[in-house]
């Protein structure tokens, strides 16, 4: 019941929204329905016991032809990204209130899309319908950056969707030769696809091909070609939308997919799997010390998180993968919070290059603060929420090989060297011709990122909550493979 | 067959009224006998009669295949009133030859002889001959007439040879005789069957347009009036694939060791040749002729892949693939009214004054793309799952990546219509043009909600 509530509210605010034309209308109707619906979820937070497996059950007929039913539940896993999604979203809507989009009505609408494939995403227990909430969230995620984009953005997004395209039919033919390796009678229900009898061989393929979806996504390097150009060319919310929630799609699915479908492909091929993301880490991290522009930046710096992320899945230890869930809510956080502050920035100075900026601080120390304490999160100081994700996926990845985890743990200097060099050019010293005149801020812009602070603290302080709610779902994961 | 009769008697009628003068009654004569005809079809079903011999067998699937043929026409047709308005010459001819050809189609679907397979092509072809030039004023449309003639009645020439040849090894035209014969010669079938068979497969690949029989399709295409393109690349289309599909998997089905490796080559061929083609085309029109041809490049797949589950699978692909290209000629229609040809650069800014033919053309290409939650794609779902069941898994990775191709001319339209500065033309389109292509693309998102309707019942 409470899926369908979840599923049905930011598609029925969508459809409201894009038939208004009221611009006043349109907020308010977006920020009541996004808030409302992480009230839901919070709900579904509360009544969620973290023993049973899979709850809130929605299973309605579809395709009986097909086997193909309209299958919802959710997990711990999948229960802690619906919580990120209905969290981030009512934030990026509010920060994006102080841009004036044009046809803001299309504007919202999609981001309400948006999020209605997104909790479609995390929540079903189907294969196809898996890939179909999984397209159906790339059309907005064009359109959004495409019409409300930077100047080269016509180039940029088309790239992005030919490139999520492509690695995402490739997942579509993996899902369908499972499908019919199924037990008579096929189905695509998630639990069935597990129990497919696959050769190693017809494992490896398959691992290839869901490998190439999801590295394409999150993205692994060397698939990540596309995101950069896409995260600076698209708007402040297409961005957030896209490192904050849309990636963890990636990394769900290399985590509900990949891992129990090809458990012998994995001890063949894993190894190459984590070396990427590790190599993506390293890679990123010193493209990310040269970048002048902030976006772009931290949109290297997440190309580098994220290959933390999966490199501690493919770990398949229990704190590599539950570092990397509670990360996946962290980095979330994190990046929405960080391109905020940019985008703050960049509305304030018309301008993201760091070498014209200089001596904020002293003229906006709310900004300031708030700043530091969202990069210190990104960092992983202790008592944020990076820390505790940083600190099992590099456990779970010593535990692999100590070498790698020293090599991975470069990250943690890496981090700091790009995200305090950036701070130390754009905020500290002393305010130049750009910069002197900018003004604090002000209480609008500060209401999207004072959850962002407090999670930042809280899940730094207190994480258990989240790993208790992911360990049971983990470990159902770990045991179908060992 | 009562179907055919219909048909038949609502084109005479149509060039009766052209007689008596009666120009504003053509249309709606045409509307309402055209659903009297698929509600006679449509009395056929789960009957299973067979007429004159079985020369003709209406099955369900051809009772099917002809809803989807008349459906198409009739939504063809509603476009014609806008298309026509200012045209002064008597139209009786036009639309009656359409209607013939539309009965040459239906003649198709439920052949059960191969001289009726032979009937139903040739009533379609040389009407759409005429059709083609049907524009005399335009050097495009003699062009194209001429071009289609003469390399049509060359390839009927190789079709009727097949089914000569067939006659002679077998002793009969019959198809469940036919059958019969290739089953008792099954491993030793005489040269002269097998060649009559290949010349019979590659007269039907002219008619569909497959690679490397498609070089007529693109210019016969971009010279024709664009309504009557809209036929062409919609019933002409359906209709050939059908035949073919009932052809080889009723009278030639065991011996498919013989021809399925064709087919194979062929729907490789077309779907990577098609789709790579597409790239490269200048204009809209040209693109939507090489997006035919690669989209029969994927109904090939549910001839290959012959199962319980293909004939679904063709006939949601072909009601989808035939809703979303009327869609797109129908909006090509009225951009090029205003602006005189159908360049990409005409589609430039559409969307600020036009956002719901804007809306719908995207629907119509993201449909053909295949992109859920849209017709086209559970239809291209649909078909891969029936060819991945028979085994033909390269085959499906090719198809994936003729997917993946076909984004990028999709997607020049639709970054045309949203994303470039045009000049703010207001396309001027009357109500029921308008409702028509809303109508249209609310099937083509039905369809994709509940292809269950269509996949069930065959």
């Amino acid at each position: 019941m409470i899926t369908a509530i979840l599923l049905l509210v930011p598609l029925l605010f969508s459809i409201a929204i894009f038939s208004l034309k009221n611009e006043k209308w349109i907020r308010m109707l977006a920020t009541t329905g996004s808030v409302l619906e992480f009230i839901i979820s919070l709900y579904g937070l509360v009544i969620y016991t973290t023993q049973c497996h899979c709850q809130f059950i929605l299973n309605i007929g579809w395709i009986d032809a097909l086997h193909v039913n309209l299958r919802f539940g959710v997990d711990g896993i999948s229960l802690l990204l619906v919580l990120l999604t209905t969290f981030l979203t009512p934030l990026i809507i509010l920060a994006s209130q102080v841009h004036a989009y044009k046809k803001p009505s299309a504007f919202y609408g999609l981001i309400m899309l948006m999020e209605f494939a997104f909790i479609g995403v995390f929540s079903t227990s189907d294969g196809l319908v898996f890939y179909i909430f999984w397209e159906l969230a790339l059309i907005p995620a064009y359109f959004i950056c495409a019409v409300w984009g930077g100047n080269d953005r016509i180039r940029i997004t088309f790239k992005f969707f030919i490139f999520t395209f492509t690695g995402s039919l490739f997942m579509l033919v993996a899902l369908l030769y499972v499908y019919f390796k199924t037990p008579a009678p096929h189905s695509f229900e998630i639990i069935y696809l597990y129990a497919a009898h696959l050769t190693p061989k017809e494992q490896t393929s398959i691992f290839l091909a869901l490998f190439l979806a999801f590295a394409i996504k999150i993205p692994i390097f060397p698939f990540h070609t596309w995101q950069p150009d896409t995260y600076t060319e698209a708007p402040a919310g297409g961005t957030m939308l896209l490192a904050g929630i849309m990636l963890k799609m990636g990394t769900y699915g290399l985590i509900r997919f990949l891992i129990p479908l090809c458990p012998v492909a994995l001890r063949e091929w894993g190894w190459v799997a984590l070396a990427l993301s590790i190599i993506g880490i390293i890679y990123a991290s010193v493209i990310a010390i040269m970048q002048n522009d902030m976006k772009r930046l931290i949109a290297y710096a997440s190309i580098a998180h994220v290959g933390l992320i999966s490199a501690g899945i493919f770990t398949l230890t229990m704190k590599g993968m539950e570092g990397a869930v509670i990360q996946m809510v962290s980095h979330g956080i994190n990046i929405t919070g960080l391109f905020i502050i940019i985008s703050l920035l960049e509305t304030r100075l018309k301008t993201r290059e760091i070498s014209k900026m200089g001596g904020i601080a002293t003229q906006a120390p709310w900004i300031a603060v708030i700043f530091m304490i969202i990069l210190l999160g990104s960092i992983g100081l202790p008592l944020t929420n990076g820390f505790i994700g940083e600190f099992l996926l590099l456990f779970g990845i010593f535990e692999i090989n100590g070498w790698l985890a020293a090599v991975a743990g470069l990250t943690i200097i890496f981090g700091a060297v790009y995200m305090l060099w950036m701070y130390q050019r754009t905020m500290l010293g002393k305010p130049n011709e750009v910069t002197k005149r900018f003004y604090d801020i002000k209480f609008v812009e500060a209401i999207p990122l004072i959850p962002i602070v407090i999670m930042i603290v809280w899940i730094g302080i207190f994480p258990n909550f989240i790993l208790h709610i992911a360990e049971p779902a983990i470990q159902e994961i770990l045991n179908l493979i060992h | 067959m009562l179907t055919i009769i219909a048909l038949a008697v609502l084109g005479v009628l149509i060039l009766a009224e052209g007689i008596l003068g009666k120009k504003s009654w053509h249309l709606p004569t045409i509307l309402v006998g055209l659903l009297i005809s698929l509600a006679l079809n449509l009395t056929g079903w789960n009957q299973n009669i067979h007429y004159y011999n079985n020369m003709l067998i209406v099955d369900n699937s051809s009772i099917a295949f002809s809803a989807v043929l008349i459906f198409t026409t009739f939504i063809i047709f509603l476009f014609a009133g806008h298309y026509y308005k200012d045209v002064v010459r008597p139209l009786d001819d036009i639309y009656a030859i359409l209607i013939f050809a539309l009965a040459g189609s239906v003649m198709m679907t439920n052949f059960g002889n191969l001289i009726i397979l032979f009937l139903g092509i040739e009533t379609l072809s040389i009407a759409l001959y005429v059709l083609a030039g049907s524009h005399k004023e335009a050097i495009t449309s003699n062009e194209a007439t001429l071009k289609y003639f003469l390399m049509g009645s060359f390839l009927s020439g190789f079709l009727l040879f097949g089914i000569a040849l067939i006659y002679g090894a077998s002793g009969s035209l019959n198809m469940s005789e036919i059958s019969r014969y290739t089953l008792s010669e099954a491993g030793h079938l005489s040269p002269m069957f097998r060649a009559g068979l290949f010349l019979l497969i590659i007269g039907l690949a002219f008619k569909i347009a497959i690679v490397p029989f498609h070089f007529w399709a693109p210019d016969v295409y971009e010279g024709t009036p664009t309504l009557l393109t809209a036929f062409m690349a919609t019933v002409v289309k359906v209709a050939s694939i059908v035949a073919l599909f009932r052809l080889l998997n009723n009278c030639f089905s065991s011996i498919r060791e013989v021809w399925a490796p064709t087919i194979w080559i062929l729907a490789v061929l077309t779907i990577l040749v098609g789709n790579f083609t597409g790239l490269y085309q200048p204009n809209f029109k040209r693109m939507l002729a090489y997006s035919s041809i690669s989209h029969s490049g994927y109904m090939m797949l549910a001839v290959l892949a012959f199962s319980s589950r293909s004939s679904g699978a063709l006939l949601l692909y072909a009601a989808a693939y035939s809703i979303a290209t009327v869609t797109a000629f129908g909006i090509l229609i009225l951009i090029r009214g205003a602006k005189g040809n159908d360049l990409y650069t005409s589609f430039e800014g559409i969307s600020k004054k036009n956002p719901l033919e804007a809306l719908c053309l995207t629907i119509a290409l993201l449909s053909l793309t295949g992109i859920p939650p849209l017709a086209g794609f559970m239809a291209k779902y649909y078909l891969f799952s029936a060819a991945l069941e028979q085994g033909y898994l390269w085959l499906l990775i090719i198809a994936v990546l003729g997917s993946a191709i076909s984004v990028a001319y999709y997607f020049k339209p639709i970054i045309s219509i949203y994303l470039k500065e045009g000049d703010g033309l207001k396309l001027e389109v009357g109500k029921a043009y308008k409702a028509n292509i809303i109508f249209l693309s609310l099937l083509t998102l039905a369809l994709g909600f509940l292809p269950a309707l269509l996949i069930n019942l065959l």
